[in-house]
């Protein structure tokens, strides 16, 4: 059985990689990519301490199930704003939106 | 009856309130419930009267007081009080009053301040009752100021006309010159006696009054030693000169007929200036001190004699019809003074109550002649016995009435007032005997002027006045004929009311009343033969007599002197008082505003940079602190997650590391 130490941290990388590009990136679609990373990452954390911590539970798997739903909703949420985006400004670009300011 | 005496001042009193406050919605404008209430208040009177008369003739007495400011041990009572005399006025203000206030109806007809000359009429009578019924002296001296104060509003009624003004400025602070000396002696009384009501002073009289001396100096005359109810009693009579026009305080009375002629009947006339000689018969005996040579009552005829001749005199010369009678009454008031001087306690009242009746029937009647011609001149006049016959005949039963003639009121009081002289003080029978001679003169002059011989102007349609004012003529020409028999050397009802002490009334003499009507008699005679027979003619006596007519017709000069002596003096006063106040007063006053200034600079100052400069630094900082915030704020999303992780990271390190 393999240490949980390494899933852990491949999920902590996702989970970083995720973050930089969710902040540094411009394109609209490129966050919405890595926002799914993040949330891929904390599945894995899920999965990983799941079976780690109570082997004969599914708790952690059921509950990554129910993340990916949410992800995919997400999604499809996250999509439709870009398209909206889209439409009104002819780009996607993340920096140009900043209406919300003082 | 006797209990709704507080009722016969109170009524007007209401009805002056009432009238000035909703006049113009009252039916007639209130004149109606003017006249109501004075009816009311003649009725009382009346009614008392019937009552005394049926129970055996005898003065009524009555009073009711109750405890007004309790200061420390000195309680001051208010209250009204009805005697003989009381009852005398009482009769003669309600039926004048009630007359005049009838009169009023038709001669100020059409006036733009109709209801408010009845309101204060109103006040005007009210005032003059409660000073009839004051049982204490305070009592009657607010009222005395308040029938001053309603004589300055009607005198003044036509205040657009600049002399009218003049007129009621003049009549109110002569009289308050008088005032000044009733106050002192209300004064002296009360500081003597301890109380102002007229028991308490009249008891005090005979204890210590008329045995404490006082001494002082006066000028011209040098030191005396008087008692203390002669100085009292002098001083009371300055009061009584001021209202009752006696020299030298008469210089009012011929200015205040600028007023509505109604006006000069009732007030100017026939009850307020007879004020004055009531004031001396209440206090008649505080003025009769002693039995045997009063200085009070010796200066009371002195002042009473000058008076009643020198108006005489001028009314010889005077042409305004208002203005002969004016006269008239100032010399009729000195009369009467001379009376109550010479110890004719009764006749002076007497001669008050008839006078009062003619006199007024006097100016009623030449308010008539003005209204229907439209001048008061005399030389204007002429002929209006045919025009005016209701007019010309009540006239003339009052001029004989006032002139004395057998068997008219004037008669029987003239003849009185001349009875005492001749018994008391034999020098003033001598020139009351003058007095009745210039009044006749004078009279028949007038009358002879307005009405008789042909109209001098054409221009002048005179007419006859509306009965309104014809009806209250009649009744007063019918009481000058016949207000003189109540007190009959035969039937001496007036004397059972009004008398002082036990004194019997003198016994006639046919000597005295048969002087009395020759000089009337003489008087008229010599009017008929000036300007009647023309025998001589008025322009032949006015050369011969040059230095006396420019006397005369300057009214001695009173008013000259006075002005000379008095106002001028009083005016250099006020020029220093002025003076004062412009450099002293207001300099002290600019010291302060200018310090006020200056401190107010320095606190603007603070206020500006200190205070200001703390709010505003508060301000700033506020400003400063938001821009800086502002900067965080750059509405892009990955900013407020870059922050919102941020934000994670430290709630994480705080739970883990702390």
């Amino acid at each position: 059985m393999i240490p949980t130490w390494w899933p852990v941290t491949l999920s902590a990388l996702l989970f970083g990689i995720g973050l930089f590009g969710l902040l540094s990136r411009r394109n609209a679609i490129a966050i919405l990519m890595c926002i799914e990373l993040m949330l891929n990452a904390a599945n894995i954390n899920l999965v990983a301490f799941s079976r780690a911590v109570t082997p004969q539970l599914l708790t952690g798997q059921v509950f990554a199930i129910f993340v990916m739903a949410i992800a995919a909703a997400e999604a499809a949420v996250g999509l439709a704003i870009v398209i909206a985006l889209y439409r009104n400004r002819e780009r996607i670009v993340v920096d140009e939106v900043d209406l919300l300011r003082w | 009856m006797l209990d709704l005496t507080p009722l016969i001042p109170a009524l007007p009193l209401t009805g002056s309130a009432l009238i000035a406050s909703f006049g113009r919605r009252l039916p007639g404008q209130g004149a109606y419930l003017a006249i109501a209430t004075l009816a009311a208040g003649w009725l009382i009177s009346a009614g008392i009267l019937w009552e005394t008369l049926t129970h055996g003739a005898h003065a009524p007495h009555w009073e009711r007081s109750i405890a007004w400011a309790p200061t420390g041990d000195t309680i001051l009572r208010m209250g009204f009080a009805l005697d003989g005399l009381g009852l005398a006025m009482l009769l003669v203000v309600t039926t004048v009053s009630l007359l005049v206030h009838i009169y009023s109806v038709g001669y100020m007809h059409g006036d733009p301040r109709y209801p408010r000359f009845f309101s204060f009429l109103q006040l005007f009578s009210a005032s003059m009752l409660m000073l009839v019924l004051a049982d204490n002296l305070l009592l009657l001296y607010i009222s005395w100021e308040l029938v001053g104060l309603s004589s300055y509003l009607l005198i003044g009624f036509w205040f657009q006309k600049p002399e009218a003004m003049r007129a009621a400025k003049k009549a109110f602070i002569v009289t308050r010159l008088g005032d000044i000396g009733l106050f002192l002696g209300l004064l002296t009384l009360f500081n003597a006696v301890g109380s102002v009501a007229f028991r308490d002073i009249f008891a005090a009289v005979d204890t210590h009054l008329a045995t404490t001396m006082v001494s002082f100096t006066l000028p011209l005359i040098g030191k005396v030693v008087w008692p203390l109810a002669a100085v009292a009693a002098i001083l009371i009579f300055f009061g009584a000169m001021g209202k009752s026009a006696q020299f030298p305080l008469h210089v009012w009375l011929p200015d205040a007929m600028e007023g509505p002629t109604p006006v000069s009947a009732l007030i100017h006339a026939a009850t307020m200036v007879a004020a004055g000689v009531y004031l001396v018969a209440r206090m008649y005996p505080v003025f009769h001190y002693t039995d045997h040579g009063s200085v009070a009552l010796a200066f009371v005829a002195g002042i009473g004699v000058v008076t009643a001749l020198m108006a005489a005199t001028i009314g010889l010369v005077m042409n305004d019809i208002k203005r002969v009678l004016a006269y008239s009454t100032v010399s009729q008031l000195g009369y009467m003074m001379m009376g109550l001087g010479v110890g004719g306690y009764t006749a002076g009242m007497f001669h008050l109550f008839t006078h009062a009746f003619f006199k007024a029937g006097l100016f009623l009647g030449s308010g008539s002649v003005i209204h229907g011609t439209g001048t008061q001149d005399i030389r204007e006049m002429g002929g209006l016995a045919r025009r005016m016959p209701h007019t010309y005949w009540t006239f003339l039963l009052a001029t004989a009435a006032l002139a004395g003639i057998f068997p008219f009121a004037g008669f029987w009081s003239k003849d009185e007032i001349l009875l005492d002289a001749w018994l008391h003080m034999r020098w003033v029978f001598y020139a009351g005997l003058a007095g009745a001679l210039l009044t006749a003169f004078y009279m028949g002059r007038l009358v002879i002027k307005t009405f008789l011989g042909e109209p001098r102007r054409e221009d002048i349609h005179a007419h006859e006045s509306p009965p309104v004012m014809t009806v209250p003529l009649w009744v007063l020409a019918f009481l000058s004929v016949t207000a003189g028999l109540v007190n009959t050397p035969w039937k001496p009802l007036f004397h059972h009311y009004v008398s002082f002490g036990h004194a019997q009334a003198p016994p006639f003499s046919l000597t005295i009343a048969a002087a009395g009507t020759a000089a009337a008699v003489l008087g008229l005679l010599g009017a008929l033969a000036v300007y009647r027979w023309e025998w001589v003619s008025a322009a032949t006596l006015r050369r011969t007599f040059h230095p006396l007519y420019v006397l005369f017709s300057n009214k001695w000069y009173v008013d000259e002197i006075l002005y000379a002596l008095l106002v001028k003096p009083l005016f250099a006063v006020c020029r220093a008082a002025f003076a004062f106040d412009r450099w002293v007063v207001d300099g002290v006053v600019n010291l302060v505003g200018w310090l006020g200034l200056v401190l107010s600079r320095i606190q603007g100052w603070l206020d500006r940079w200190v205070v200001d400069g703390l709010v505003n630094v508060v301000g700033y900082t506020v400003r400063a602190a938001g821009w800086l915030l502002t900067r965080l704020q750059t509405g892009l999303a990955q900013t407020n997650v870059l922050l919102a992780f941020a934000g994670l990271v430290a709630l994480v390190w705080l739970l883990v590391y702390r």
